[in-house]
């Protein structure tokens, strides 16, 4: 797993402390990383080149914001830039001044047109209107029966023709049958198709011709590579593009191809789908959409909770205490306490750059159970077992706390273990005078490991 | 048209691309210097072989290219396709087969990479072989997957295990696996619903099924193919990663290597979790669906 952009920016922008200006070198070496960053993020390659020029021209010769240390300088004008270029939010859909308007959903096979359909549909629904669905997609054997299935469940009336019928004519009849039924919207679900098949391209050409769309969207899913900027820029060249809909992106994919797509076309990202349900479609947001594709992780968010939290004045007793090698058991509980107010740990991991992927995989999943048991071991405590248990504690108390906590000793040890090694842990820290806001790398807590 | 011509013009996109930038590069430059190992390394990330891979490839031909104290810029391309082929294994890996009783074939994946299609062709592939093949739809999700499938099945012309939309996975994987037995197919393939690789319930869904399977045949699934989109990026390693350790992934169908997708990550999720490709589909066409070969993958890429 990648180290986050963030973690890495600081570890580059260590030996640039104190100095009060980016040079050309500084900014090169850090750009080597967000370029590196972009790339695993799967943004094209062009894309990233473009991007990478306009930072730099930006960020040489800056003066240092006092409140920002390089590294988190940088990550501004980065992130800034970024979210300039994935442009502001627009969710909406160009209506036509006389009805029906007519939307055409395009994209490659597989990218979820027929399922973004349906969402679209309910979507616009709610909104009042009052939507027809045309299956358009003759090729994909069932596709016309899946639209058929998704109209049953929401409800929304689908437009179909007999096998064998071109789909330039569903299409016309689609928008003739809007009319007659009074339907204000037709949006045609037409065929998967990859961009470089001309014949079917020039169908689309074709049906576009035919029907007049008030809009069509390209249908594009998140995990895309490379390939984004091609198929983007295919689609758009030969239909004109009015708009995104970036799909399946309630998975695991830092989402790049969100940013090549709008680099190479202009074109706004309209919608997203978070969601297997019919209802999981939502607006677009660009600037978390930055962020995610940076891999930043919510550091803002935790650092205002952290600040809201924290006792400062405590803090600093505690700092006291841990240079002093004075934390005990109780200090222990309250540290955990003030961090369980911060919210529930595996969203705080989250919010950490570098463990928000690593959250996902199973083995950095915190137990809150575990930590209701460090609490029930410690409170089963003498006030002097607390203050020294290395010296207080023999296997009789241990067995007593055990049975008062409804723990085991095993439990009871492995808890003091891990107690030993953070209070040494804190000291070292300390002494390197690598607080958690300076220094950058974040020390392994062993309870979280 | 054998398969290796159709395959080289399937991906003569990718190649036009590919090999063409690779042979400007060498040819604008005869000297090999850094800015050359960059513009390879560019190509490479272009295929979306992932930037750590693109790193590792340039790194070995940059160690061949010394070793052999080669000189010629032009020679760099094949150096870099001995790699290529390198890092994907050089054998070609079988689907595994069952001895002594059906093989059962489960069929995983994301939403959307074609999972159906591929199945169908699967089954046409094997069918062509002489094989009795049946398949199990055992995606009960997606609106309409099952009638999808039913086509499919009837164009080939294989029998097709079904319940209603909606059923257990697991009942329908339990009621093919013993319909095959009882009919004495070679072959069963199994199809799920399309699931994103970190809803863990639905990742649940997919080991359930495994353990039915195994429980009524000790050793099936024999063979759970991933499908992955060509299209796709990155995201693959971490499909990879996590479809096999819900399913036992034992080895990947590429698809939609018609477009202009290259499929270059196939050699990352290689390299690092050791799954090898063991289909590749090249187009719409029932016959579209082969054996993987990495030598002929490899040769389709690099060579004019």
């Amino acid at each position: 797993m990648f180290a986050s952009l963030a973690e890495r920016l600081q570890e580059t922008f260590k030996k640039l402390r104190g100095k009060g200006r980016l040079t050309e070198s500084d900014v090169n070496e850090a750009l080597r990383e967000v370029r590196m960053a972009l790339l695993e993020a799967d943004v094209n390659f062009k894309v990233v080149k473009d991007f990478i020029a306009r930072i730099k021209e930006r960020a040489v010769g800056q003066e240092l914001l006092a409140s920002l240390n390089p590294a988190q300088h940088v990550i501004k004008i980065v992130h800034d830039e970024l979210a300039s270029l994935m442009g502001g939010s627009n969710s909406k859909i160009n209506l036509a001044p006389k009805p029906p308007t007519v939307i055409m959903m395009v994209g490659l096979n597989g990218a979820g047109k027929t399922t973004t359909t349906a969402k679209l549909a309910s979507l616009l629904r709610k909104q009042g209107r009052r939507p027809l669905m045309a299956a358009a997609d003759v090729y994909r054997p069932a596709a016309v029966k899946q639209l058929e299935v998704l109209g049953k469940q929401l409800n929304v009336p689908v437009f179909t023709m007999d096998a064998g019928e071109d789909p330039v004519a569903i299409g016309v009849a689609s928008v003739e049958s809007a009319i007659m039924g009074a339907r204000d919207i037709v949006i045609i679900d037409t065929a998967g198709r990859q961009e470089v098949n001309d014949e079917l391209m020039a169908e689309l050409e074709t049906m576009k011709e035919a029907v007049s769309p008030h809009e069509i969207l390209l249908v594009v899913d998140a995990m895309t590579g490379q390939a984004a900027v091609n198929v983007a820029e295919t689609f758009n060249t030969r239909l004109g593009l009015d708009g995104v809909i970036l799909t399946k992106l309630d998975g695991d994919t830092r989402g790049g191809a969100a940013l090549s797509v709008r680099a190479v076309t202009g074109k706004p990202i309209k919608f997203a789908g978070v969601g297997e349900k019919l209802d999981a479609l939502e607006q677009f947001h660009p600037d978390r959409m930055a962020e995610r594709i940076l891999g930043m992780g919510d550091m803002l968010t935790l650092i205002e909770k952290a600040q809201e939290n924290f006792d400062t004045e405590q803090m600093a007793i505690m700092q006291k205490k841990i240079q002093n090698m004075e934390f005990t058991l109780d200090d222990f509980l309250d540290q955990l306490n003030q961090v369980k107010k911060l919210g529930p740990i595996d969203q705080i991991l989250g919010m950490i750059p570098g463990l928000g992927g690593a959250k996902k995989l199973k083995d950095l999943q915190v137990d809150e159970k575990e930590l209701v048991n460090v609490e029930a071991i410690i409170k089963s405590m003498t006030p002097a077992e607390r203050t020294d248990p290395e010296r207080v504690l023999n296997g009789s108390r241990k067995r007593r706390i055990a049975s008062g906590s409804g723990t085991t000793v095993q439990e009871v040890n492995r808890l003091l273990k891990q107690f030993e090694q953070t209070r040494k842990m804190m000291k070292q820290l300390m002494d390197m005078e690598k607080t958690l806001k300076k220094g950058g790398k974040l020390a392994k807590n062993p309870f979280f490991s | 048209m054998g398969f290796f011509n159709r395959l080289k013009e399937s991906l003569t996109k990718t190649r036009k691309g590919f090999v063409e930038k690779i042979d400007n590069l060498v040819h604008r430059r005869r000297v090999i210097d850094e800015e050359l190992y960059d513009e390879l390394e560019e190509v490479l990330i272009q295929a979306d072989t992932g930037f750590n891979t693109a790193i590792e490839l340039v790194e070995r031909t940059r160690r061949t290219v010394k070793e052999r104290r080669v000189d010629d810029a032009g020679e760099l391309k094949l150096i870099l396709k001995e790699h290529v082929q390198d890092m994907l294994g050089a054998e070609q890996a079988p689907v595994n087969i069952n001895m002594y009783g059906p093989t059962v074939i489960m069929v995983v994946g994301v939403n959307g990479v074609g999972k159906t299609t591929t199945i169908g062709k699967l089954a046409h592939l094997y069918k062509s072989q002489g094989k009795k093949v049946l398949i199990g739809a055992a995606d009960t999700f997606r609106a309409a997957a099952i009638d999808q499938l039913e086509v499919w099945a009837e164009r080939v012309g294989v029998d097709l295990i079904k319940h209603q939309e909606g059923s257990d996975p697991a009942a329908v994987a339990y009621d093919s696996l013993q319909a095959a037995r009882a009919r004495g197919v070679d072959l069963l393939i199994i199809d799920t619903a399309g699931r994103l690789h970190t809803k863990i319930n639905l990742m649940e869904e997919l080991k359930k099924i495994g353990r039915v399977l195994s429980r009524e045949m000790p050793g099936a699934p024999h063979e759970v193919l991933l499908v992955l989109d060509a299209t796709t990026g990155q995201n693959a390693l971490s499909q990879a990663r996590l479809f096999g350790e819900a399913a036992g992934v034992t080895g990947i169908a590429l698809t939609k290597l018609d477009g202009s997708a290259k499929g270059g990550m196939v050699i990352a999720v290689k390299q690092d979790l050791n799954i090898p490709v063991k289909m590749i589909g090249i187009g719409e066409g029932l016959n579209d669906l082969r054996p993987f070969s990495p030598g002929e993958f490899a040769d389709a890429l690099f060579d004019d």
